[in-house]
């Protein structure tokens, strides 16, 4: 008893620490600092509970903390920061099978199944096994062994509500007869087969939102495995956990002009591309795309005093960060201003590309977000687009017919210039063309992102 | 008993949770890479429950689940605490070498 009372001790502090380390991703300069503290929460929450006296063997904990810590340390030091939503992913996976996997032992050696007990037991593993299989999903999809696109069929949405329903009623009857282990491993292989089924019709570029919801399963499971084990770290820890995903779902969602209950229900397929819909083309078919050379987008650039950058997911494909970088170098050198505006929903998880441009060493006071950085782009000489998209299709302001009516976008076209680096004119992943690309004032640069800023650099250093 | 245990769990649930928007909704959207895979590292805090489950002595299909849910959860930990700290070290302000 009184190494219980010691170790809830302790976990009162880790609480506490993992409390602040929150905190202090409030700002940069306090972030590393609370991170150290939230790590010391950790260590001390880990060292209470081995001195636990229900802990009587060690060599397989001992086993799995040494293989865990190798693989966290090999996946921490060799991932690029232009596949971190692809670790963050599996991070999702590895915490849901861990929460699952010790949800199944419980109830295997099932010890004093009671109502509480059983109800916390049978809706942690069935929501640890979905997200598991959901997050393996979401980075087979990112990491592009499975196709990004997404994957629909007749009644999929009747069909995943329908599975849903089963498996939370066979929730519900193992609360009242939690022996009737074959009904809770059958809800095991559902709850495994509904996280496929969930994904299944969702595409790539909607991943930031993807990945937000999974954060937030994830850590709810961790916060329901607490209530399971009456252990009140784990609800506080799932509950953070939980709530972040949340807010970062609700950001994600408000970016895509999406409702939160559609996000709820998993139906991000909705945006279906419109397979028949020739009509957008048509309609802009006779209207001229200028395209330009690196050499005319040089030349524009040595004679503006202020450039908005807008990076996307295609400067993360194209690994152009450090190009970027270099080009925002030389502007800077000449006198222009260089600002760079970040919508939430560029790249593929929430934030992606502050961490690409802060690895090539940008420094990040002049990243923007979007409502700070609207109001700028009117005085902007140029509006560099790199790897953008549907976030800078100003249809999203006037057309109520285009599917991405409503979404809030950068206002590039504002600019005097806008130049665009783009592989080719393959519309974005809803299928829809951008109006900006057709603007007089835009031109177009085709090819490769690196390569391109790197030959606008190139033409920029000898025109002086 | 249970009943008590189940209210109290609540009540910490839903003060947590509410803590957690309190200060999550003030993490800039910089930030917001970092504080995803520093919250993750934090809920892998079920390694404490993966260890009791293993070190239990419940039998061997216990023990099995029990080292793998260790080795995940604990993947997470390490992981999630050093990539984070790899990627703020990288936040810096507009004084490098890049100023002209």
């Amino acid at each position: 008893m009184t190494s219980h009372i010691f170790t809830n001790i302790v976990y009162l502090i880790s609480a506490l620490l993992f409390i602040l380390g929150l905190k202090g991703l409030n700002s940069p300069e306090t972030a590393r600092r609370g991170q150290k503290m939230a790590a010391l929460g950790m260590t001390m929450a880990i060292i209470g509970t081995l001195i636990q006296h229900e802990v009587v063997t060690y060599e397989w904990i001992i086993v799995g903390l040494v293989i865990g810590s190798i693989v966290g340390i090999g996946i921490a030091a060799w991932t690029p920061m232009t596949k971190m939503p692809e670790r963050t992913a599996l991070s999702h996976a590895f915490g849901a099978l861990a929460a699952a996997l010790v949800g199944v032992a419980e109830y295997y050696h099932g010890q004093d199944l009671n109502t509480v007990r059983m109800s916390a037991i049978g809706s942690e593993v069935m929501l640890g096994s979905l997200t598991f299989t959901g997050s393996m999903m979401a980075f087979g999809k990112l990491q592009g062994i499975l196709p990004g696109s997404p994957w629909t069929y007749k009644g999929q949405n009747v069909f995943n509500v329908s599975l849903l329903a089963v498996i939370a009623l066979i929730v519900i009857i193992l609360v009242f007869f939690p022996s009737t282990s074959f009904l809770f491993y059958l809800g095991l292989v559902l709850a495994l087969t509904f996280g496929v089924m969930l994904i299944l019709p969702i595409g790539a570029a909607d991943m930031p939102t993807v990945i937000s919801i999974l954060n937030s399963y994830a850590g709810i499971s961790a916060a329901l495995l607490g209530f399971a084990l009456n252990n009140k770290i784990l609800i506080i820890a799932g509950a953070l956990d939980g709530a972040s995903g949340f807010i970062l779902s609700i950001i994600m969602c408000r970016a895509m002009n999406r409702s939160f209950t559609n996000v709820l229900f998993g139906a991000f397929g909705k945006i279906t591309p419109p397979v028949d819909g020739a009509a957008a083309p048509e309609d802009t078919g006779n209207k001229q795309v200028h395209s330009g050379t690196p050499k005319e987008a040089a030349e524009i650039f040595k004679n503006s005093k202020s450039v908005i950058i807008v990076p996307g997911y295609g400067m993360a494909a194209a690994q152009a960060q450090h190009n970027v970088r270099e080009l925002a170098d030389i502007l800077k050198a000449q006198g222009t201003d260089v600002k760079y505006a970040i919508h939430p929903v560029a790249g593929r998880m929430p934030g992606h590309m502050n961490v690409l441009l802060a690895e090539a060493n940008v420094p990040y006071d002049v990243l923007f977000d979007m409502d700070d950085i609207n109001p700028e782009f009117p005085d902007a000489d140029v509006a560099l687009v790199i790897g953008a998209n549907d976030v800078t299709n100003p249809a999203a302001r006037h057309d109520t017919a285009s599917p991405i009516y409503g979404m809030p976008i950068l206002d590039v076209d504002k600019a005097k210039h806008v130049m665009v680096v783009k592989r080719s004119m393959n519309p974005g992943f809803a299928g829809i063309e951008n109006e900006l690309y057709f603007n007089d004032r835009t031109m177009m640069v085709f090819g490769d992102a690196k390569t391109v800023v790197g030959n606008i650099t190139k033409e920029l250093n000898d025109l002086k | 008993m249970d009943g008590a245990l189940l209210v109290a769990g609540l009540y910490i649930f839903m003060l947590a949770a509410f803590l957690g928007f309190l200060v999550v909704s003030r993490v800039p959207p910089l930030l917001h890479t970092p504080l995803m895979s520093a919250t993750n590292a934090i809920s892998a805090i079920i390694v404490v429950a993966a260890i009791l489950v293993t070190g239990g002595r419940h039998g061997t299909v216990v023990t099995v689940l029990g080292t793998i849910a260790v080795a995940c959860a604990m993947c997470n930990v390490v992981g999630g605490f050093l990539i984070t700290e790899r990627m703020l070290k990288m936040f810096k302000k507009g004084d490098g070498k890049s100023e002209k």
